[in-house]
């Protein structure tokens, strides 16, 4: 028996393009809130993340799985959260990377983009591959995969977007923009910077609050990997890459790129990874 | 005649569709096609050979450790400095692949597979004081049940009080992997896609508040593996003894060994690991593995037939999304021509034959607890048992190797890249066995070639229209339910697939892909 709930349920549908699904799993290693209080408890008190699909981990597999889609679809128009993780492969016709079937034929995740983000409340973009194109957009681009952001725009859908780049991103970043819709609606426009990320996460470089920024103006420079001091010869990307990284560390705290004495990939970055390679080179132009 | 299509199969990772025909209540025929490609290997060519490392992470976000440090072994090989790794980065690489190894396997086990043979639903009914349990049971009665519903029904069978606590210990593992990301974390810097490890070494420096660090959080996830995870499995076990019986497979297994113990010998086919290199059958007796003998079969796989039959170190390949017959974007992994499985059941298998003591011990006093002989393990239960055995086997390694680090000595050896030159990494990861290539021209990577485990795994047929292990362990399976086809999905989550790592492309000129049509 079902108890009338007085829970407000936000219904979110979670999809996996071309991508690695490190986005989810960096998700599962949020620490306060945990994913499990993500899931299972009001997350906000009253407010509950109804997390419908979700390829990796959820119960239904194959036809009882994309019914989920199509009934969150229908019955939740306007209100479910699209999430999509991975960028949108568009080479002919998008048959790179497929979920499932629609009317007897094989549905791209392109397609299904299309059909789940006109009636979405917003789009999610999370993770450097969904956010920008990422690993499988750069060089050649071998099945012309586009962010999520350039996927919509073409079929001229403008349901907005909110961009949560990282290679992966940090569990906060994705964890509180979602606290922040639940909170406060969605972000302003002036609440995300030019590429569409909330100015909260993404709005100093990381060389601005580095704690080896010291050794850079001193001119203290390692030569080599695992030696202290600055690792911009080294190929450091920290001075070109927004991402509150310094502070907010990774993994609960215990370390962060930088802090295991390696350069900075420059991961956030609509560039990344083609325009901050090699990694390992200084760039010629901070 | 039924037809069974099971598109997204869910609870591994990636794009994976199986399709299964059903005679009489059994399967007569199982095809297991890949969903995605993204062409990583073309991506690769004309970069700077040490980016291989941090991009071919990207292949996998939930076993990226295993592809740093494969890649790393083959740079570490292609600069001719596999014999230099200073001793603190050797055991620091072995610290990083076993911290990922123990979170991989505690969620697959709770968080990709427990679903299919716990009920959450008992938890409805739970009258105890525990907190989580409780808050469980007001989510079930708040009524929206995703992403736990809906479901297949009708075969779940621990009786309630087990079944809740299972549930209870779900959401213990997802606190316990978490932690195991951030014990890697401290000398990884972060996880998933860490950035310690490097050609050469490793970057973070060992001191002597880390190495106490990792020891308690490695001591609490030993803890849990012991008194938690593994007898969990065993319970599931009991209860569903019936798969013992079920997804025998090819019959064929083989590992390529990891965790290296010693960092003086180039050849990695003959450096001492903790997990041996090899080959075995249900015969049990253990057989040398020799590179060579890898090669990739397109028969039944989306690329063009005329580079068919190669090793990976001389692979080329066409897509042919249109090709007759073919229905997969993963290519036929054989060795010697012949079906081979890889995982921990496999590296296990080869290690216990090999005479390692632990592991004999482990695998010896299981098999009593069940009254069962060896042959029992090459099927669903045996792969589940065999990687809960092996977490706890590579688990009460790590402190021994976390011991050995020498706070203040070397972590990494420079390398130069050379002009010319050519390298391997094998490794095994959480998943089995995982195979890097690169050739190297003008400084630059010319060719690079990923085999993965899954690639052996999730492979269709081949050129001789042998299926691939996962259809093998499907075939002859009896269905009760067709509409509720349990025992397919428990086969197939028993291997861990891990699709994004299974579909590979290499066209080393840069050519198109090749035009075909959708139909």
């Amino acid at each position: 028996m079902v108890r009338q709930s007085l829970t407000e349920e936000f219904p979110v549908i979670w999809l996996q393009g071309a991508g690695c699904t490190g986005c989810s799993v960096s998700v599962l290693n949020s620490a306060s809130p945990s994913i499990k209080n993500v899931l299972i408890d009001e997350v906000i008190p009253g407010k509950h993340i109804n997390l419908r699909f979700h390829s990796t981990i959820m119960a239904g597999a194959g036809d009882t799985g994309i019914e989920v889609l199509r009934e969150t679809h229908h019955q939740k128009k306007g209100s479910y959260i699209l999430v999509v993780e991975g960028a949108i492969p568009t080479a002919q016709g998008g048959i790179h990377c497929v979920i499932g079937e629609e009317g007897g034929k094989a549905a791209s995740v392109a397609s299904r983009l299309k059909s789940l983000g006109s009636d979405a409340l917003a789009v999610i973009a999370l993770g450097t591959c969904a956010a920008f194109g990422g690993i499988p957009a750069a060089s050649p681009n071998p099945t012309q995969c586009l962010s999520v952001e350039e996927a919509l725009k073409a079929v001229r859908i403008a349901t907005p977007v909110i961009n949560i780049p990282g290679c992966p991103p940090h569990p906060d970043w994705f964890i509180g923009t979602l606290a922040s819709i639940l909170l406060f609606g969605l972000p302003k426009p002036e609440d995300l910077d030019e590429h569409r990320r909330p100015k909260a996460f993404f709005g100093a470089l990381i060389h601005e609050n580095c704690p080896r920024r010291a050794y850079y103006d001193e001119g203290k420079f390692a030569k080599k990997l695992g030696d202290p001091g600055c690792l911009y010869e080294l190929g450091c990307k920290g001075p070109v890459t927004y991402a509150d990284c310094p502070l907010r560390h990774w993994n609960n705290g215990v370390n962060w790129c930088i802090g295991s004495s390696s350069p900075c990939i420059g991961c956030c970055e609509p560039g990344f990874p083609d325009l901050v390679s090699p990694f390992y080179e200084k760039m010629t132009q901070a | 005649m039924g037809h069974i299509v099971i598109d997204p199969v869910t609870r591994i990772e990636g794009h994976l569709k199986i399709e299964a025909m059903v005679e009489n209540g059994e399967v007569k025929e199982t095809e297991s096609s890949g969903a995605l490609f993204r062409g990583l290997e073309l991506i690769l060519q004309g970069r700077d050979p040490r980016d291989a490392q941090r991009l071919t992470q990207r292949i996998c976000g939930v076993c990226p450790t295993s592809h740093s440090i494969a890649a790393a072994l083959n740079l570490d090989s292609a600069f001719g400095i596999a014999d230099k790794i200073p001793d603190n980065g050797r055991i620091i690489r072995n610290l990083i692949l076993g911290s990922a190894h123990i979170a991989d396997h505690v969620l697959h086990f709770y968080h990709l597979a427990a679903l299919d043979y716990v009920d959450i639903t008992k938890v409805a009914r739970y009258e105890g004081s525990s907190p989580v349990l409780n808050s469980i049971k007001r989510f079930i009665q708040r009524g929206e049940l995703g992403p736990f519903f809906p479901r297949y029904e009708g075969d779940y069978r621990l009786p309630a009080e087990v079944d809740q606590q299972m549930v209870a210990h779900y959401v213990e593992a997802l606190t316990m992997r978490r932690k195991a990301h951030e014990m890697l974390s401290i000398f990884g810097g972060k996880m998933p896609h860490n950035m310690g490890i490097v050609p050469g070494g490793v970057t973070a420096v060992p001191t002597i508040d880390k190495i106490a660090s990792f020891l308690w959080r490695l001591n609490e996830l030993r803890d849990f593996i012991d008194n938690v995870y593994l007898p969990d499995v065993l319970t599931v076990a009991e209860v569903y003894s019936d798969y013992f019986e079920i997804g025998k497979g090819c019959g064929n297994l083989l590992s390529y060994g990891s965790y290296e113990l010693d960092g003086k010998e180039a050849d990695l086919t003959k450096r001492q690991r903790s997990f041996k290199q090899g080959t075995i059958s249900t015969d049990l007796k253990p057989g040398k593995l020799d590179p060579d003998k890898i090669s990739e079969e397109v028969k039944h796989s989306w690329y063009a037939s005329s580079s068919t039959g190669r090793n990976p170190a001389r692979g080329e390949t066409t897509a042919d999304r249109g090709k007759k017959g073919a229905y997969s974007w993963i290519k036929s992994l054989r060795y010697d021509g012949e079906v081979y499985e890889a995982g921990p059941l496999a590296r296990l298998l080869v290690t216990y034959a090999c005479g390692e003591p632990t592991v004999k011990g482990l695998v010896a006093s299981t098999l009593a607890k069940f009254k069962a002989s060896p042959s029992a393990l090459f099927s669903v239960l045996g792969r589940h048992a065999a990687r809960a055995l092996e977490t706890k086997f590579i688990a009460d390694s790590m402190p021994g190797w976390l011991l050995q680090l020498k706070p203040g000595e070397p972590v990494c050896i420079s390398c130069t890249i050379p002009e010319e030159a050519q390298g391997m990494g094998l490794i095994e990861a959480a998943r089995g066995a995982l195979g890097h290539w690169m050739e190297i021209k003008e400084s630059k990577i010319a060719n690079y070639q990923v085999v993965t485990p899954t690639s052996w795994n999730g492979s269709p047929k081949d050129d001789k229209n042998q299926p691939g292990p996962i259809e093998q362990a499907i075939t002859g399976t009896k269905i009760r339910d067709e509409k509720n086809p349990f025992e397919i999905v428990r086969i197939v989550r028993s291997f861990d697939p891990c699709l994004a790592c299974a579909v590979h492309l290499v066209t080393p000129k840069g050519r198109s892909l090749g035009e075909f049509r959708v139909s």
